[in-house]
């Protein structure tokens, strides 16, 4: 069982929480998009083998939507976010 | 008789005073509290406990842990059975049954056996090879061999036992209480960090239980008491015994299994608030692995023999429990630690006959003074390959054939030694299971001949033996040194280093891996006798042999294809031993066959404990409405709606249910009813922009909508396809009233939360989950509005005041209430919804003002039998594959009202049902002007080739044409007798009786729906072989006008 950090409440187990899924998709402009791009949307996700962000609600804790990095292959935590916040890059350990 | 005729007098952790009575295979025995059934056992001199998986050949207890593969029995009766159990694990209690597994008629004389002079049938893969073919004949052969090659026996009766489940939160976790898990806990705890220690045994120590070493110049249980003294004193310790960890989990869960009340004489439920088991989810933020090693053995022939065990188990028997497993032992090793055998098995009054050593080096010098000291013959460069049963002990060893070995290879020298025990001890394997389980990654160390931890994946730190460190002062090290740095990686700092006691230095020699003996040959050992490497499963060398020649020769073919290490014991004194033999064979290093994956659970967990508490009625949260208790006291049947207890209809004396619902469907049409829809989801919008972002998730438009208004609304899921309908009302300027189906109050919920926070974040809004603040109830029928005004204090509710999905506020006998002037049934109705705590009081006001109008409660079959007369879309057809259109789109009345969703295209359809002037409760809900171009959920997938097709399934209402039920789930075909497949046309989504149209009727989904209007179709059901002759028409089957809800 996953711990997953809610920016809102701390690190609260994933009972706690609702799995959306892709955090990276954004709801196109309805006004402009094409057909394809709208299809899309609703349809294509990417199943990326490593880091990958992800949407997860509190539901039993805050009810916040948050953005969660999670390496979806080791299951490593990697950040999370406030629904309209980014996810601060890894920062890269300089060799000593 | 000699009452435990191999017990010694004096020594071990038992009390002697307190002796325990139990029954093993239906004979009685006497043990002493302390002992485990397999320490019982032994002491009353019973070797033969059980029969092999496949052969049949007689076994006896080999180890004294959870190691055991042996001696698994059927343990306790009746609901309480249970089977596979190790006999070594089980505590003894008073009044405790046990009986032998997979031996018929008796574990004795077992008819069964015959497989193992058969066992030229039953090679390795023999299922597949054998019985598989030919394909029809497995049916007939599966019964009997899974009969003959059976485990246990499951019970049948439900469990009468409690179970219970239990969170718990620590900086450091310790897993393991030996001498490097009690050093680990105790400088933990020094730094402050709550510390968990759990241990698998009853008593702390490890293998300081069993061990002739001293610690500070005492025996070493005199410190390990000390330690738990010093532990137990602190507030930021616990410690929990009989628990076994089982399972290593993500960021660091662990469950562990607490065994409660195993120990002790069942009591039924309602005598003990005590759990048999506890589960404990124990979140750690660092984990101290400290779970020690697993004694190996040697593979020899005839090695299954009831009387050759385990070099650590006999120490064990002998130090813990008084008990000598034999009277004149042989002891077989390649390693020092199996010298301390037999210091230990002299204490308890056996003989120790000779110690065979593989090793070409011999022992280290420590393990020979023991040796000398007791005058025990050393036999090095030696080792036994076969153990012999004899004439009078036809079960058990009765000698074992030593012969001289060198590089490998037997040499030719043998000799025979009359025996009735061997403790083998062919190394130490290091419990890496949980390790493994949580990712970490394995080394295989040659000097150590066994596979080590390489690599942590996980916050957590490794002490003692499971690092291949098997000498005692390393260990409290490594324990210590683990415990310090435990805390400090959860922000601790330790406040005091913990003084390690005085040790024995033993210079040990190091061990010479020794796996499976070469078969011996001659005259003297035909036929070659069988060598066991997986005793649970019956794996022989001679399988592995087989499955190299196959070419089944990576680790998890050999495992696949002989079921090495698949049994309950998960292979742990096998697996090592079955690789070795495949390297050897395929001439490759160990490391290079590989190494097994562990998974969880470490050993069996009973299904109750997993299951602990949530069983029953606390499976899941049961939700009732404030009028539960009231529904009950008036006859009402409850059914389960999702979480949601409901009154399903209210029974009167002498009236059966089916009565019963036609009563109350009836009483409503023609007087006035009263029903409970609580259960509605109801969510609170509250903010400047509410209006904006209705317009956006329903499909109608919002932005005109006046205070003290009610609109009906629809909301699609991004895909087009409508996901749930349900009630906005105006409140006041910047608050909103919204209700959703009972089913759908949490994902709507979730849904609107989604776009709120993430897709429109701009909009100014709150969104509140009130639905368990709110009661509610529906009145309904042509009188509801004389009931209505009754109650009410001093409020007009005229129609002119409160007109059809018009909004007012009141207060009934005082309690505040909201008016909503809606109808789900089609008739005169009202929801009045109040505080969740006034809702009972305001239930009780309408009866009771509604006695003289002869009000009526109805339930949730009445509301379903009413909302089908009404053409009312719920559940069965909102089931996710249905867009707006297939509801309301045809329909002529919908068309001319102007009420059709704004932004759907509308023109260039030919899906015109027919012509009605009326329309239904939800089409009355859509007002107002239709706009196009603005965005909504749904809105842009609505115009895709498949949603605006002729051919989709559209709304009908289905009549029964021969006066018979219309089965659920039904589908609709256009004639019958033809040849299957036959095209099906639709299905049926909803229907009942009516019992004010006294006609079976039903919703469907029909493709092109509106061309079928007025023919004959077929409902048909193969699965009840029914087939309804069924009338197509509108799907409003009542007052299509809509008059009686206006009026
Ligand atoms: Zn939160």
């Amino acid at each position: 069982m996953l711990l997953i950090n809610c920016p809102h409440c701390g690190d609260r187990a994933q009972t706690e929480f609702t799995y959306r899924g892709d955090a990276t998709v954004q709801r196109p402009d309805p006004a402009t998009a094409s057909q394809a791009q709208w299809l899309d949307y609703i349809y294509f996700r990417d199943n990326p083998c490593g880091p990958h962000i992800e949407w997860w609600q509190h539901s039993a804790g805050c009810r916040q939507w948050i953005k969660v990095k999670r390496n979806v292959q080791t299951h490593e935590m990697l950040g999370s976010a406030d629904a309209t916040g980014e996810i601060a890059d890894e920062i890269e350990e300089a060799p000593a | 008789m000699i009452q435990q005729p191999f017990r010694a007098p004096s020594g071990g952790a038992i009390n002697r005073s307190k002796p325990l009575n139990f029954k093993f295979n239906g004979k009685p025995y006497t043990g002493y509290q302390g002992d485990t059934l397999a320490s019982a056992l032994l002491a009353n001199g019973v070797k033969l406990v059980g029969r092999s998986f496949k052969y049949h050949r007689p076994r006896g207890i080999m180890t004294a842990g959870v190691e055991e593969p042996n001696a698994l029995v059927q343990l306790r009766t009746g609901n309480r059975t249970e089977p596979n159990i190790r006999c070594t694990q089980v505590e003894l209690f008073d009044g405790l049954e046990a009986t032998s597994q997979n031996c018929w008629p008796s574990v004795d004389f077992d008819v069964n056996a015959l497989n193992n002079l058969l066992s030229p049938l039953f090679p390795a893969g023999f299922y597949n090879k054998t019985f598989m073919w030919p394909a029809g004949w497995w049916m007939k052969y599966e019964h009997r061999i899974r009969k003959i090659a059976g485990l246990g026996v499951a019970p049948t009766e439900p469990d009468p036992d409690r179970y219970a489940k239990r969170f718990a939160h620590c900086e450091v976790l310790v897993v393991g209480g030996g001498p490097a898990g009690l050093m680990a806990a105790l400088s933990a705890s020094k730094s402050g960090a709550r510390t968990l220690l759990i241990d698998d045994n009853v008593i702390l120590g490890g293998a300081l239980r069993d061990s002739t070493e001293t610690l500070n110049g005492e025996s070493a249980m005199v410190w390990v008491t000390a330690i738990k003294q010093q532990l137990v004193q602190m507030e930021n310790v616990r410690i929990l015994t009989r628990t076994t960890a089982f399972g290593y989990y993500d960021d660091n869960l662990l469950l562990a299994c607490e065994r409660v009340g195993d120990h002790l004489p069942p009591l039924e439920p309602s005598q003990s608030r005590q759990p048999r088991q506890r589960i404990w989810w124990i979140r750690a933020n660092q984990v101290v692995l400290a779970t020690g090693s697993i004694e190996r053995p040697i593979v020899f022939g005839n090695n299954d023999l009831p009387g050759v065990m385990l070099s650590s188990a006999v120490r064990s028997y002998a130090r813990q429990h008084g008990v000598r497993c034999g009277d004149k032992a042989v002891v077989m090793t390649n390693n020092d630690s199996a010298y301390h055998t037999i210091a230990a098995l002299i204490e308890s009054g056996g003989k120790v006959l000779a110690i065979v050593d593989s090793r070409s080096t011999g022992p280290g010098k420590a393990a020979l003074d023991i040796a000398n000291q007791h005058e025990v013959e050393v036999i090095t460069r030696a080792v036994v390959v076969n153990a012999n049963g004899g004439k009078y002990t036809r079960k058990g060893l009765a000698s074992v054939d030593v012969n001289s070995y060198a590089n490998g290879e037997i040499g030719n020298e043998s000799r025979t030694i009359e025996c009735d025990l061997l403790a083998v001890s062919g190394g130490w394997n290091p419990t890496v299971h949980l390790f493994s389980q949580s990712q970490g990654k394995l080394r295989y160390d040659d000097k150590l001949a066994c596979f080590v931890p390489h690599a942590s994946v996980r916050p957590q730190v490794l002490a003692g033996s499971i690092n291949g460190e098997f000498a005692t002062r390393n260990c409290l090290i490594e324990g210590a040194n683990a415990g310090r740095l435990a805390a400090e990686k959860a922000g601790f700092v330790p406040r005091e280093f913990v003084p390690l006691p005085t040790c024995d230095k033993i210079m040990e020699k190091p061990i010479e891996a020794c796996w499976v003996i070469p078969v011996a040959k001659g005259r003297k050992f035909k036929p070659a006798a069988k060598q066991f490497i997986d005793f649970q499963n019956d794996v022989t060398s001679s399988d592995v042999a087989l499955a190299y020649r196959e070419g089944y020769q990576s680790v998890e073919h050999l495992k696949r294809y002989t079921t090495l290490g698949m049994g309950t014991d998960q292979g742990r004194t096998s697996n090592v031993n079955g690789l070795a033999m495949m390297a050897q064979l395929s001439g490759r290093s160990i490391p290079e066959v590989g190494a097994t994956t562990f998974r969880p659970p470490f050993s069996a967990i009973s299904m109750g404990a997993i299951a602990s508490n949530e069983t029953g009625e606390n499976f899941m949260p049961l939700r009732r409405t404030p009028m539960h208790e009231w529904h009950l006291e008036n006859g009402a049947t409850m059914v389960n709606v999702g979480a949601w207890q409901r009154a399903q209809c209210y029974q009167r004396p002498g009236e059966t249910m089916m009565e019963a619902i036609y009563r109350e469907g009836r009483h409503v049409r023609e007087k006035v009813g009263i029903v409970d829809v609580s259960t509605l989801g109801t969510i609170a919008l509250r903010g400047r922009d509410v209006a904006e972002f209705l317009n956006r998730v329903y499909i109608n438009k919002w932005m005109k909508l006046p205070v003290g208004k009610v609109r009906y609304g629809l909301m699609l899921r991004e895909d087009g396809h409508v996901a749930d309908d349900g009630t906005t009302t105006r409140i006041s300027e910047n608050e909103y009233y919204m209700t959703t189906t009972t089913a759908s109050a949490g994902p709507v919920m979730s849904h609107l939360e989604f776009y709120a926070q993430t897709v429109w974040p701009e909009l100014n809004l709150h969104i509140t989950s009130i639905t368990d603040q709110w009661g509610g109830m529906a009145l309904a029928g042509p009188d509801s509005r004389k009931v209505l005004e009754k109650a009410v204090d001093a409020s007009d509710v005229s129609n002119d005041s409160i007109g059809f999905m018009g909004y007012q506020e009141a207060t009934i006998d005082g309690y505040p209430v909201r008016i909503f002037r809606i109808t789900f049934s089609g008739e005169l109705a009202y929801e009045i919804h109040v505080s969740s705590d006034y809702a009972l009081s305001v239930w009780e006001a309408f009866m009771r003002v509604g006695k003289e109008f002869d009000i009526t409660p109805y339930g949730t079959e009445a509301l379903s039998m009413l909302r089908i007369e009404k053409g009312h879309i719920v559940g069965g057809e909102l089931d996710g594959r249905t867009t707006a259109a297939d509801f309301y789109l045809g329909c002529q009345s919908f068309k001319g009202s102007g009420t059709e969703p704004h932004g759907i295209k509308k023109d260039g359809h030919n899906r015109v049902m027919r012509s009605t002037k009326g329309s239904n409760m939800s089409e009355a809900g859509f007002g107002g002007m239709q706009k196009t171009g603005e965005d909504f959920i749904g809105k842009r997938a609505l115009d895709r080739p498949g949603m605006v097709c002729d051919s989709r399934k559209t709304l009908v209402g289905l009549i029964s044409e021969n006066g018979k039920e219309i089965k659920r789930g039904s589908q609709l075909i256009e004639k019958l007798g033809d040849t299957p497949p036959v095209k099906m046309l639709g299905h049926v989504s909803s229907k009942y009786y009516s019992a004010n149209l006294q006609q079976h009727i039903g919703l469907g989904l029909l493709e092109r729906g509106e061309q079928w209007m007025g023919k004959t179709i077929y409902a048909a059901s193969p699965l009840t072989d029914t087939y309804v002759p069924v009338k197509v028409v509108h799907h409003v089957f009542i007052d299509p006008e809509g008059a009686l809800a206006r009026g």
